[in-house]
């Protein structure tokens, strides 16, 4: 198995509009039940409490492109992640995976769907078992999903380890002698090591610091434009997002609120909630103009306020808002979920 | 292997340990006792088992340092004539079998149950939870009196010397086991929820995999430290049991065994015949929770 | 009051008349005493393995009323520095050279008790987690009565009054109510904020904010950045903001300090540091930052990796990674100098002299 694939430029934007999309989410939704034990409950005549993490989602990646989804804490980006690699099953609505359910990602057949989607973790110190050597950590999916020998896989894990910029000499060592920035790359290298298709990337970078994150970023969109890889870029940090994303999806308590192209949503946010997200990022150009914060804090999402969940933050809410809660629409190229975008309200 | 020991002195916990006083001198003890024990047959004076060397005059002979004592006996005999010395490592040797072996059974059988609970969570961990729990309201004693004394109705008569030793390992163990489930348990609910067991599921690996090859390797640490301590207890709960008769068979006399038959004797001037077992018993014992006091505090995590 | 300020840098806060100091010869000749002086300050860890440098002749002021935003990595000592000024320097680290002076005092030889009594009363801190801030057995209008009465002559009504005003000050609503509510009972915004008050309580001279926002959520950080900002130009607190967020620092700072491997790289006005770096680590720092404003295909990496405190190379520390090394760099290492308003180690720039290529 060779380690490059023929060189897969990234396709163009039309080429990439005719094909079917590669992951298609449709209104999945995700529910933990998080009640008191049963006996607490009848005693203080309390309901079952719900914790709607992902309350009806639908978005569709195309293949080679990145699609990104920023929030804030609690909003959902990182267990919609971990729905889409099988992590959490769901609780309704579907995921394909070019057209296949991942529902089926249990078993034998299974277990072909999973060599095509990989995951790379937030945390560098915790995604790799610090008791196994690097080269057996890179070389762990090789053992689940591939019949190569024992010399094949070390030659692939050298392979690999090249391609992230670190040194075949690493694989002997424990992880807990590289930094930060270079974990996260033997994590990359351990989620191409069966040249996966797409790539969930929860918080990459989050951890780490900006002269590193920067070297991160950069392997990861060189290995994107080599190796043809569809990336789902979760991040809390916009300008993370807006220098690896095409497309953006902002999250909110659970639902997408807006979906855009980068371009589109950077330069002419539409949600209200996008809007104050983008006013809060603070200006390193200094032009003097001070930050507007945003009002309030993310509500219990235990107890999300009832129509828009965004209602009590917003500066235009109406008493639509309070009572409807907004669907999804298609509105001049993008997708969006208020009231009063789709209605045309006055709203500067 | 030489290159392995060498790794090993220069790692944190030999520093540690070549800096810590106390647990250069509880190992020296502990070394000095296993060696007594183990050892036995080749270093003891006497066979005390030896019907044949027995002699009857000998008998309640004081220790060396009295005047009527000799030489020949050391810490002096029982009212049997048997040396107490080599009874003494004969008897280590046999309280210390099944104090390593009662811990080995207990902790395999403890991660085991630990790991699945913990891992599988739900009913299982239930299950498995609720059956430790109540093990642990029941007295480790009494358990293991328990075990024995079903053991004894169910097996016949001629058949007791020779389970009394398994029964004996295994009520022990069976008594100790909750302790490393839940603390193993504990350590993998943590460890379940970290990304590198979440990676593995990502990749494919299967649960029983990702339990033994990723999370019992780093579940391990805090058992080690249980183990040392249960072998304090183990010793000290087989000595209990033989102290009671309802332990080892009186051929191969255990510590326990040696201070109760001394017992009798402690009031009549013959002090020794049960405060040297006694005294073994608690420098055993002592020396192994020296030693594991001083490996918890090693592999705590502490600032580079 | 006169509470204009604008982000060119320079700061007028009430009763102050000075403007920000900036190099080493005008503050010689400036009649204000610095709230904090840090001379030459290092820090060492003794471990079994040998003694390590954490620290490295540091030295930098602040003014009253500044905000002084010292940045850096992990591991270059940013956070090592602010713990060594507050006295909360944990063994085996301890500090091996240099002063601290508080307002011209020397704080760095206290004892534990006298250290005591300045944190608090002269030094106030804000930490990362608002969560082990706080402590969880006690309310929040306990633990601040309690530190304000501790440091200023108040009875214990006269304390819970004022400390009242002061959540109020921080925007907690309802402060009457809350002021008896436990610290798990705040949203962690909330409790920034609460530990804010707690820091300011006593008023302070400076308040050492390590990380303050980065456990926060984007629209909260902006929300609690502005509280700092207003409250300490209301008091004329200096404030040593200690971050590797420069979009905070850029947003709050006066003026900048950036820490590579214990060592001051540099040290400037933040408008200069932000768009004129000298140093190249300063420069690589920010060239490495994604902007929302304009598209880059890549960022500009800085190869390699902070150096581990037992292996920090010899002459400048930066050396191994830098693109505009000399052979200089690999012997000598460069001491700070004044380079118009900015101070810079690096031999591009001897003896303040610019002489980049």
């Amino acid at each position: 198995m060779s380690a490059d694939r023929v060189e897969v430029g990234r396709p163009s934007v039309e080429a990439a509009a005719a094909s079917p999309p590669l992951i298609e989410v449709k209104n999945a939704a995700r529910w933990f039940d998080v009640s008191s034990p049963w006996l607490e409950r009848v005693l203080s005549r309390k309901p079952r409490t719900v914790l709607r993490a992902v309350d009806g989602v639908s978005f569709s990646i195309r293949k080679g492109e990145t699609l990104a989804l920023v929030g804030e804490s609690g909003c959902g980006k990182s267990t919609i992640a971990r729905l889409l690699v099988g992590l959490y099953p769901l609780t309704h609505g579907s995921i394909t995976f070019d057209g296949q359910p991942l529902s089926n990602m249990q078993g034998r057949k299974g277990l072909a769907l999973r060599k095509r989607l990989q995951m790379i973790f937030q945390d560098p110190y915790a995604s790799l078992n610090p008791r196994w050597r690097v080269g057996r950590i890179i070389a762990e999916p090789m053992l689940a999903h591939t019949q190569l020998s024992a010399a094949e896989r070390e030659q692939r894990v050298s392979d690999l380890l090249t391609q992230v910029g670190l040194d075949p000499s690493d694989e002997s060592r424990y992880p807990h002698q590289f930094s930060g920035g270079q974990r996260q790359r033997i994590s990359i290298a351990r989620a191409l090591a069966v040249n996966p298709e797409f790539l969930v990337c929860d918080e990459p970078t989050s951890a780490l610091d900006v002269s590193v994150q920067a070297q991160v970023l950069n392997i990861m969109k060189d290995l994107q434009r080599r190796l043809g890889l569809t990336y789902l870029f979760i991040s809390h940090n916009l300008a993370v997002v807006h220098h690896v994303a095409d497309r953006v999806g902002v999250m909110y308590l659970g639902r997408i609120v807006e979906i855009a192209n980068r371009d589109a949503l950077f330069t002419t946010p539409q949600h209200p909630y996008t809007r104050l997200l983008l006013a809060a990022i603070p200006d390193l150009t200094g032009q003097g103009k001070s930050r507007t914060p945003v009002a309030g804090e993310v509500p219990n999402p235990l107890n999300p306020p009832l129509g828009c969940t965004f209602h009590p933050r917003c500066p235009h809410a109406r008493e639509q808002c309070k009572t409807e809660a907004p669907v999804m629409q298609n509105f001049k190229g993008i997708q969006v979920a208020c009231h009063g975008v789709v209605q045309g309200w006055e709203m500067l | 292997m030489r290159a392995a020991l060498l790794k090993f002195w220069g790692s944190d916990l030999a520093w540690s340990w070549r800096h810590t006083p106390v647990a250069i001198v509880a190992t020296a003890l502990l070394l000095v006792l296993l060696i007594a024990a183990f050892g036995a047959d080749a270093l003891a004076p006497h066979n005390p088992f030896d019907l044949a060397t027995i002699n009857l005059i000998d008998a309640l002979k004081p220790p060396v340092w009295h005047a009527e004592g000799t030489s020949e006996y050391l810490l002096g005999t029982d009212s049997q004539g048997r040396d107490l010395l080599s009874a003494l490592m004969y008897g280590m040797r046999v309280s210390l079998l099944i104090g390593l072996a009662a811990v080995v059974g207990a902790m395999f059988l403890g991660i085991v149950l630990g790991l699945i609970s913990g891992y599988a969570g739900g009913r299982i961990d239930a299950l498995i939870m609720r059956i430790a729990d109540i093990q642990l309201s029941f007295p480790a004693i009494l358990i293991a009196l328990l075990i024995d004394g079903v053991a004894r109705a169910v097996v016949p008569g001629n058949m007791h010397e020779v389970i009394a030793f398994p029964v004996l390992v295994g009520a022990i163990a069976l008594a100790g086991w909750p302790q490393y489930a839940r603390t193993v348990r504990g350590s993998t609910l943590v460890e379940k929820n970290r990304e590198y067991v979440q990676a593995a599921r990502v990749i494919g690996i299967s649960s029983p995999v990702i339990m033994f090859r990723h999370v019992l390797p780093n579940v391990l640490g805090p058992v080690l430290v249980l183990a040392t301590v249960h072998l304090a207890t183990a010793i000290i709960t087989e000595a209990t049991l033989s102290f009671l008769g309802v332990g080892v068979p009186p051929t191969s006399p255990s510590l326990g065994t040696l201070i109760r038959i001394g017992n009798d004797f402690l009031f009549s001037g013959e002090w020794w015949i049960t405060i040297f077992p006694g005294a073994a018993l608690v420098l055993l014992v002592l020396s192994v929770n020296l030693l594991g006091d001083w490996l918890r505090d090693a592999l705590n995590p502490r600032l580079s | 009051m006169s509470n204009t300020t604008n982000n060119d840098g320079l700061s007028n806060t009430a009763g102050n008349t000075s403007t920000a100091v900036n190099s080493v010869d005008r503050a010689a000749a400036n009649k204000q005493v610095n709230v904090l002086e840090v001379k030459d300050l290092s820090v060492e860890f003794t471990t079994r393995h040998g003694t390590l440098k954490a620290l490295n002749e540091v030295s930098f002021t602040i003014a009253a009323g500044e905000v002084v935003g010292v940045v850096g990595e992990s591991g270059a000592g940013k956070s090592l520095t602010g713990a060594a000024i507050i006295g909360l320097l944990e063994p085996p680290g301890r500090i091996s050279g240099g002063k601290i002076l508080l307002a011209g005092r020397r704080i760095d030889q206290l004892s534990d008790d006298q250290m005591r009594q300045i944190r608090g009363r002269e030094i106030g801190a804000i930490f990362q987690d608002p969560l082990t801030s706080l402590n969880p057995l006690y309310t929040v209008g306990h633990q601040l009565t309690e530190t304000i009465v501790t440091h200023l002559p108040l009875s214990w009504s006269q304390g819970r009054n004022r400390a009242i005003e002061l959540l109020e000050a921080t925007g907690i609503p309802a402060a009457r109510e809350r002021i008896d509510h436990y610290p798990h009972q705040f949203s962690g915004g909330m409790r920034q904020r609460v530990v804010i008050a707690l820091a300011l309580a006593a008023e302070p001279k400076l308040i050492v904010a390590d990380e303050p926002t980065t456990a926060l959520d984007v629209s909260i950080q902006a929300q609690i950045i502005e509280l700092l900002k207003k409250l300490c130009r209301e008091q004329g607190t200096a404030v040593m903001l200690i971050t590797h967020d420069m979009g905070v620092i850029a947003e709050t700072a006066d003026r900048v300090v950036v820490m590579y491997a214990g060592r001051i790289a540099e040290v400037g006005k933040v408008r200069d540091i932000i768009h004129a770096p000298r140093h190249p680590y300063t420069v690589g720092l920010m060239g490495s930052i994604p902007s929302v404003h304009e598209h880059v295909e890549r960022l500009v990496q800085i190869d390699g990796t902070m150096p581990r405190l037992n292996a920090i190379p010899q002459g400048c520390a930066f050396n191994p990674r830098c693109t505009k090394v000399m052979d200089r760099c690999k012997v000598e290492r460069p001491e700070l100098q004044a380079l118009e308003s900015s101070q810079v180690a690096c031999w591009l720039y001897p003896e303040g002299k610019n002489n980049e290529r």
